[in-house]
């Protein structure tokens, strides 16, 4: 099977039933996207498809072939961090830094869907222009990227401090 | 021996002497971002699923499907013939094994039950490992495994509490403590009282749900064993498994640098035993990653509670009858009776008081320490018992505190080290607003939303444990590193004590290094009990007297510090110098260099926990949280929350904030939505998955407010008491008397779901 992962074309051989996690993680060497439940209930396994966020952990490989996919590997070069990594660390978005791969992820697709007006179940006014960049909004788009350690006003003060229109 | 000759005093004796270098404000206190945390975001931090092996191979468990009975047939030829199948383990081909040493039951046990793993027929529990099955990948595993077919004789047991408690038995012990006090007459006492409140509190089964999922990596090289593991007991890991296989504890090396949280939860359960067995089998390395099904059905949680309490009080708010006794499902086969009473020993001033702990045997798997054992959903009950008595009153909950917190501990009477609950209580009050408060239920309501709020006490033991060591090397740059088999589960471990050793050694952070998650480093205590903090400082500063010894001892002939004694000199800007004159110094380089040595090393064990012999020793908290209450659909939201902590000495203020959060978000889990349900009849586990057990997400999440006193406790290391677990005590019950408040209903069962309020 033929994949794009962080740019890069790659070829392996993969079982029909191998999730997209699973080929990540065991076959391709690439552990930064995590399992925590297997079953699309944590969000540990987030990775982005065209931009998009899914559970890796849903999705069979072999239906990924030919599309764009991007771990948290790929979000910055070897050398530095995205703005949205090295806000979580500024802001202590993360404690045991399981669920954190997963939460990042979640968050760069969830602020494209902010960007494309996509309305979530707190929105009130489904017709606005702009849908408020606002705390319920944030944390109801959140909600799927569980953590226990209970990290969630860091996360959501980095996920702020990154995509908040007033920062941006 | 003259007194010349005696060794210098140890700059902390425990009970006697403070740490000086509690009150220093250099790197104590600062707010440093976690230094692992470049790796963790960026997906490099390596979990134990995460090593990778040559020609690894990949288990798959099946669970019994009954509680308790004999396995009659097995069938596994379909999953032999299975393609990739390398084995299949059964208790036919299992290694006869050792039983577990059951935790506690010698220093270095960690057993989760003293069960044979996979040794006979018998089944004890229902979800216990009947096969393992090895193959080359992981989906051909759980494919074989699907294909392995179990029957059983079943025999009666016992999956139902209401029935087991009814022949409850007192344990031995509760962690060394007596199960059961009486001071006085409290039953006599509360029957005369001018106010009295008896009540019954029901608490569930929980499950620690750490995100990561239980795994392990192994490998055996001859009689050599390696273990990649997600644990937060290193040492006790290496050593129980070599009693198991009949190994030498040296030759079994338990790597676990980083834990994807853990809560209790990351110990010896039978998922690494089983790999280990089979990794000898096949000749392989094998790595075991459980599903979250399987987390829940073979790694213990907290366990079910039905408690009694009742206070008696006097006109003016004093306490004359203090009773909380109880019944915790448990089994056989382990020794954790949660301690939900400890509280109640500890907390208030009483007339007379009586606490008593009784286990009920059940047929389950053993249960085991969450995050408080004990303290967590003791404090639900006994909070909101004291809510109850204050609202009876007509009195402010945190006035009735007031007027019995007690001036030394009520049952040992020793003083406390430290204790500074009613400060918390008035800093918190004011931050919170809480005479915003009205006292009475249902008063306060925002169209379909009743608000209401409520405050309880928090509180934890101070625990240092016994085995850390330290190891130092400092070499010729002046670069100091400490190296001990310690945990990082998310704490910030190495921050925090990257920070407490260079403070310490007057160095800055760049010339420090914290070593941790390896027993080939020196022996670290377990994470629990909030004790890792000062378990490790008590080490350093052993292990800090040898290295300032031998330093001193090269420093000779024309050295500034020639001639000089350990209680003579300081640690400061990058080596010794003089008390109380700087200009007599030299740096660790400088000392090294004209030594000509490239580098020292040192290993000391800390001293027993002999403070505890002096001292009653507790942190405290209050905890102020805000609900609205849906009038219609009974949905509970938490919308404020403030804790205000007396935890000691805090290290990082960055990190501990997370913390302390991290326990209230487990809290409001605890308290609204968390449960573990059996189905009564079998015992099987009914919601083992993220979809139906619910911990908090981020919409249930508040921001959190947290504050501290940062009242250093002159009796422990650095004088830090751990922070761990504290958070979480107090929250069930401030929710409930919160959701008392906005609607008039006590709730005392935990958790508080809409049904309930409607
Ligand atoms: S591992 Fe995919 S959602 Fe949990
Ligand atoms: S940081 Fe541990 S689960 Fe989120």
């Amino acid at each position: 099977m033929q994949f794009t992962i962080n740019g890069h074309a790659v070829e392996v051989e993969a079982d029909v039933r191998t999730s997209l996690l699973d080929l990540l993680r065991e076959q391709l060497g690439l552990s930064g996207t995590k399992k925590g439940c297997d079953q699309g209930a944590c969000g540990a396994c987030t990775v982005l498809v065209d931009g998009e966020r899914i559970n890796a952990c849903l999705a069979l490989a072999v239906q990924y072939q030919g599309r764009a996919i991007t771990t948290i590997e790929g979000l910055a070069d070897e050398q530095t961090l995205h703005p949205l990594q090295a806000a979580f660390v500024e802001h202590d978005g993360f404690q045991c830094g399981y669920c954190t791969p997963g939460q990042i992820c979640s968050a760069i697709g969830m602020a494209h869907e902010l960007e494309r007006n996509v309305p979530s179940v707190v929105t009130a006014d489904l017709t606005a222009q702009r849908i408020a960049f606002d705390h319920d909004e944030v944390r109801e788009r959140m909600s799927g990227n569980l953590c226990r350690c209970g990290a969630y006003n860091g996360i959501v003060d980095a996920i702020n401090a990154t995509f908040g229109r007033a920062s941006a | 021996m003259n007194a010349e000759q005696k060794p210098a005093p140890s700059q902390w004796q425990p009970g006697v002497t403070p740490d000086e270098v509690m009150h220093r404000h250099g790197m104590i206190g600062k707010p440093v971002s976690r230094l692992d945390g470049p790796l963790k975001v960026a997906g490099k931090a390596r979990f134990a699923a995460e090593v990778p092996y040559e020609h690894l191979a990949h288990a798959a468990l099946v669970h019994s499907s009954i509680a308790r009975g004999r396995i009659s047939e097995l069938k596994t030829e379909a999953a032999r013939a299975a393609p990739g199948v390398i084995l299949v383990l059964t208790y036919q081909n299992m290694p006869r094994l050792q039983n577990p040493p059951l935790f506690g039951s010698a220093p270095k046990a960690v057993g989760a039950s003293t069960l044979p793993v996979m040794q006979n027929e018998h089944i004890t529990w229902n979800g216990q490992p009947v096969a393992l099955v090895l193959a080359e990948t992981h989906e051909q595993a759980e494919y074989a495994a699907s294909l392995i077919e179990v029957r059983y004789d079943v025999l009666p047991a016992k999956t139902d509490f209401d029935a087991a408690k009814r022949q409850a038995r007192a344990p031995d012990t509760i962690l060394g403590e007596p199960p059961a006090i009486e001071i006085g007459d409290a039953e006599a006492n509360l029957q005369a009282a001018a106010f009295k409140v008896d009540a019954t509190y029901r608490t569930p089964r929980y499950n620690h749900n750490a995100i990561e999922l239980h795994a392990a990596t192994v490998a055996w090289q001859g009689d050599e064993l390696t273990v990649h593991d997600a644990t937060q007991m290193l040492n006790g890991t290496a050593w129980t498994i070599a009693q198991l296989f009949g190994i030498d504890e040296k030759n079994v090396r338990v790597l676990s640098p980083y834990v994807g949280g853990g809560f209790g939860g990351k110990a010896l359960w039978d998922h690494q035993i089983l790999a280990i067995a089979a990794a000898r089998l096949a000749q392989r390395p094998v790595r075991i990653v459980l599903s979250r099904a399987s987390v829940f059905r073979i790694v213990g949680g907290r366990t079910t509670t039905e408690q009694r309490v009742a206070l008696g009080a006097t006109q003016d708010g004093q306490l004359t009858a203090l009773i909380h006794t109880g019944v915790a499902a448990m089994t056989p086969y382990n020794a954790c009776p949660e301690q939900f009473s400890f509280p109640a020993r500890h907390l208030y001033a009483t007339q007379a008081l009586k606490v008593a702990q009784q286990v009920a045997d059940m047929d389950m798997m053993v249960n085991t320490f969450m995050r408080a054992p004990g303290e967590s959903i003791g404090t639900f009950a006994l909070e909101s018992a004291i809510d109850e008595l204050a609202g009876q009153m007509q009195l402010c909950p945190i006035e009735l505190r007031r007027r019995i917190e007690p001036s030394k501990d009520p049952v040992s009477g020793l003083p406390f080290s430290s204790r500074h609950l009613l400060e918390a209580y008035q800093r918190g009050a004011e931050r919170f607003g809480w005479d915003q408060r009205n006292p009475v239920p249902r008063s306060r309501r925002d169209g379909e939303w009743l608000i209401g709020m409520g405050v309880a006490t928090a509180t934890y033991p101070y625990y240092r444990m016994p085995g850390a060591a330290a190891r130092i090397k400092l070499t010729n740059d002046g670069h100091l590193t400490v190296s001990i088999a310690a945990h990082e589960m998310g704490m910030g471990t190495a921050t925090a004590q990257s920070q407490h050793v260079a403070e310490r050694f007057g160095l800055p952070l760049e010339q420090v290094t914290f070593e941790l998650g390896d027993t080939t480093l020196a022996a670290g205590s377990l994470a629990g009990g909030s004790s890792q903090t000062a378990s490790i400082a008590a080490a350093v500063i052993a292990a800090g007297e040898q290295l300032i010894d031998q330093l001193l001892m090269l420093a000779t002939g024309d050295s500034p510090l020639a001639g000089f004694k350990r209680d003579q000199v300081e640690a400061i800007n990058g080596g010794l110098a003089v008390r109380g004159d700087t200009t007599r110094a030299e740096t660790y380089a400088a000392i090294l260099q004209r030594a000509g040595r490239t580098a020292l090393q040192c290993e000391a064990p800390a001293p027993e926990p002999a403070e505890l012999q002096h001292y009653s020793m507790h942190s405290f908290g209050a905890q102020f949280c805000e609900v609205k209450v849906s009038a219609i659909t009974g949905e509970v939201r938490v919308t404020r929350f403030l804790g205000s902590f007396d935890t000691g000495r805090i290290l990082n203020p960055k990190t501990a904030a997370s913390q302390f959060r991290g326990g209230i978000v487990m809290g409001i889990g605890l308290a609204l939505t968390e449960a573990t349900e059996f189905d009564p009849r079998s015992g099987r586990i009914m919601n083992p998955s993220l979809a139906e057990y619910h911990v908090p997400v981020h919409l249930d999440v508040p921001e959190i407010d947290v504050m501290w006193t940062d009242i250093a406790d002159p009796h422990s290391p650095i004088g830090a008491r751990g922070i761990g677990e504290i958070g979480i005590t107090g929250v069930g019950a401030a929710i409930a008397n919160a959701v008392y408040n906005a609607t008039g209903k006590r709730i005392r069962d935990l958790p508080i779901t809409l049904d309930k309020l409607l």
